[in-house]
């Protein structure tokens, strides 16, 4: 959204803002009633103030609003490489974690600027219908499918994603579905469909939870889950679970990787949406200096994020959805 | 609210407090800010119905009682849902941009501390006796030294309406959730992050000891706006 876009009179709401959170906390109440009404009537002003604003040229002061997955912030990363691009550009980034489904429905109804998920199914229907514009590639790391070390369905060290599952679900061992249109639920969705089973029965539990807690739940009865990999080290010391299969990182199936794509909203839906900035955005975290910073992200000694966007060699199928074809007669 | 203390096993985790500078000072903040700022319209708006409604009688007087109370049970996630259509881009407050803001937080608990607050000051205005009433009356008071007089002997009551409105604000979780985003500048100073919020957080990352420790920041917090008030209602039984 394009909270800020008349910097004038918005910095000066955003410096009050800093102000009252500087006073003690016991100011705070006595205050609140007074800069609560000065707040609705200032984003009623920026409202209303349409088209004055525009000859200020620039971004700074603006908000970006940047809807998320989960695992992108729950590691930590976009609080270790924002403040780059913050100071940058003189900007503030809200970062909304959200989970997949739900970042991307916050964007099709126009209440964010630009779009950080991993679902490329999901993605390629936001894009088709209109919604989102300028996808790149973003970075990836991958999925693993962790259990306890017992091990009771016997999966450890095989080479196929669709075969373990279809292995956990012969032996009805606990298995533990996100259950919540996450793009790891997405994921695991697709590979159930993949292997031709359909998961369902009282070894099958959806949580409905973001994925530490599915981990936690996991854990503490014995389930096997499929986790990004991120999430799964950021936790690993506090739970039980081992990596039984590997993804790709670690030479495992290639249908467990994790690749994160970024969209900027489309301005031709949503006139509000600040689209400078979610160009500037998406053009900083795909330069080499971000990517470095990305790659160079690290928890508990491990690398989470794999950048993917600088690249010698030219790949269309970024841009488009996938197995869009400029010769075909698509749509 | 009924909330467990376990004060004395939580201690040591105190100690080691894992969290960057400012951060918790900044969600208390705003949980401050925004409940306090709900709870301060939701009072002004619901003593003067409560009074309405305990000293005149209407047509559909029950009905309006009815829904009051219905309010007092309404889920906070259906509150902060219907806010989010209303404040959305795509709602009839969209042009507003408030999604994601404070503002659409203070909207949604505003909704949500209402009704109690409403329904328990109504209970104590209507408990002021009618000797009372007629008295301030009898003495040549207007309408509005009646209402005034009420207000002051029902000021437990209505102390209890307020505390038991911030209560309800301040421990919800699922429509600042929902409306506010849980957002923190990337330095860790919370924009919309709430102390509610942000144990959900923690608990999402399967962090619950610290998401305990939120925990225990909170009911303190509760308690001492309950110390405060509780101490406001005093001093006033003194200087009577």
């Amino acid at each position: 959204m394009s909270k800020q876009r008349f910097p004038t009179e918005d910095q000066n709401e955003s410096r009050s803002d800093t102000t009252v959170s500087r006073r003690s906390l016991l100011a705070a109440g006595a205050a609140a009633g007074i800069a609560g009404l000065a707040g609705c009537s200032g984003a009623l002003g920026s409202g209303q103030s349409g088209q004055d604003g525009q000859d200020q040229a620039g971004v700074a002061g603006e908000t970006l609003t940047l809807t998320t997955t989960t695992s992108t912030y729950d590691t930590g990363l976009l609080d270790a490489i924002h403040p780059s691009f913050e100071e940058m550009y003189g900007v503030t980034v809200d970062a909304v974690a959200q989970g997949t489904g739900a970042a991307l429905e916050s964007a099709r109804n126009g209440d964010s600027d630009v779009v950080m998920v991993h679902a490329r199914g999901l993605e390629d229907e936001f894009l088709r219908n209109g919604y989102g514009v300028n996808r790149r590639d973003l970075m990836f790391n991958d999925f693993v499918i962790v259990g306890p070390e017992s091990d009771p369905a016997g999966i450890q060290g095989m080479s196929s994603a669709t075969e373990t599952l279809t292995t956990i679900a012969e032996a009805q061992a606990p298995f533990v579905s996100r259950g919540d249109n996450s793009g790891t639920h997405t994921k695991e969705l697709n590979l159930w469909e993949a292997a031709g089973t359909e998961p369902g029965g009282d070894w099958y539990q959806e949580t409905g939870t973001g994925m530490g807690e599915a981990l936690n739940v996991a854990n503490q009865q014995g389930a096997y889950t499929l986790s990004d990999r991120g999430t799964f080290i950021s936790q690993r010391s506090e739970i039980d679970l081992t990596i039984l299969v590997q993804g790709p990182i670690e030479g495992g199936p290639e249908s467990l990787s994790n690749p994160y794509g970024i969209m900027a909203v489309n301005p031709g839906v949503h006139e509000n949406a600040n689209y400078d900035l979610s160009m500037a955005y998406i053009g900083w975290i795909t330069s080499p200096a971000a990517q470095d910073a990305i790659a160079d992200y690290q928890m508990n000694g491990e690398q989470l994020f794999f950048p993917r966007a600088v690249s010698e060699d030219p790949d269309f199928q970024q841009y488009v959805p996938e197995g869009w074809s400029g010769d075909s007669d698509d749509e | 609210m009924s909330v467990p203390l376990e004060p004395v096993v939580m201690l040591p985790a105190l100690l080691e407090f894992p969290f960057r500078e400012g951060y918790v000072r900044s969600i208390i903040y705003v949980s401050l800010y925004v409940s306090g700022t709900a709870v301060i319209l939701s009072t002004l708006f619901s003593i003067p119905v409560a009074i309405v409604m305990g000293f005149a009688d209407f047509p559909g007087k029950q009905v309006v009682k009815a829904i009051i109370n219905t309010g007092m049970g309404f889920p906070s996630v259906v509150v902060g849902l219907i806010v989010l259509f209303v404040v959305s881009n795509q709602g009839p407050l969209g042009a507003l941009e408030l999604i994601f803001t404070k503002e659409a937080m203070i909207m949604s608990q505003f909704v949500l501390a209402t009704p109690p607050i409403t329904a328990i000051s109504l209970a104590a205005v209507s408990g002021v006796g009618d000797n009372v009433r007629d008295a301030a009356r009898a003495l040549g008071g207007t309408r509005l030294d009646v209402a005034l007089v009420v207000i002051k002997e029902a000021r437990y009551g209505i102390a209890t309406a307020v505390l038991a409105g911030f209560g309800r604000a301040i421990s919800e979780v699922g429509s600042v959730l929902i409306v506010g985003g849980n957002i923190t500048s990337a330095s860790g100073i919370s924009k919309t992050r709430t102390l509610t919020t942000a144990i959900q957080l923690e608990a999402r990352q399967g962090q619950y000891n610290t998401a305990l420790v939120l925990g225990v920041v909170l009911v303190a917090l509760v308690l001492a706006v309950n110390a405060v008030v509780v101490r406001f209602g005093d001093e006033g039984a003194m200087n009577r």
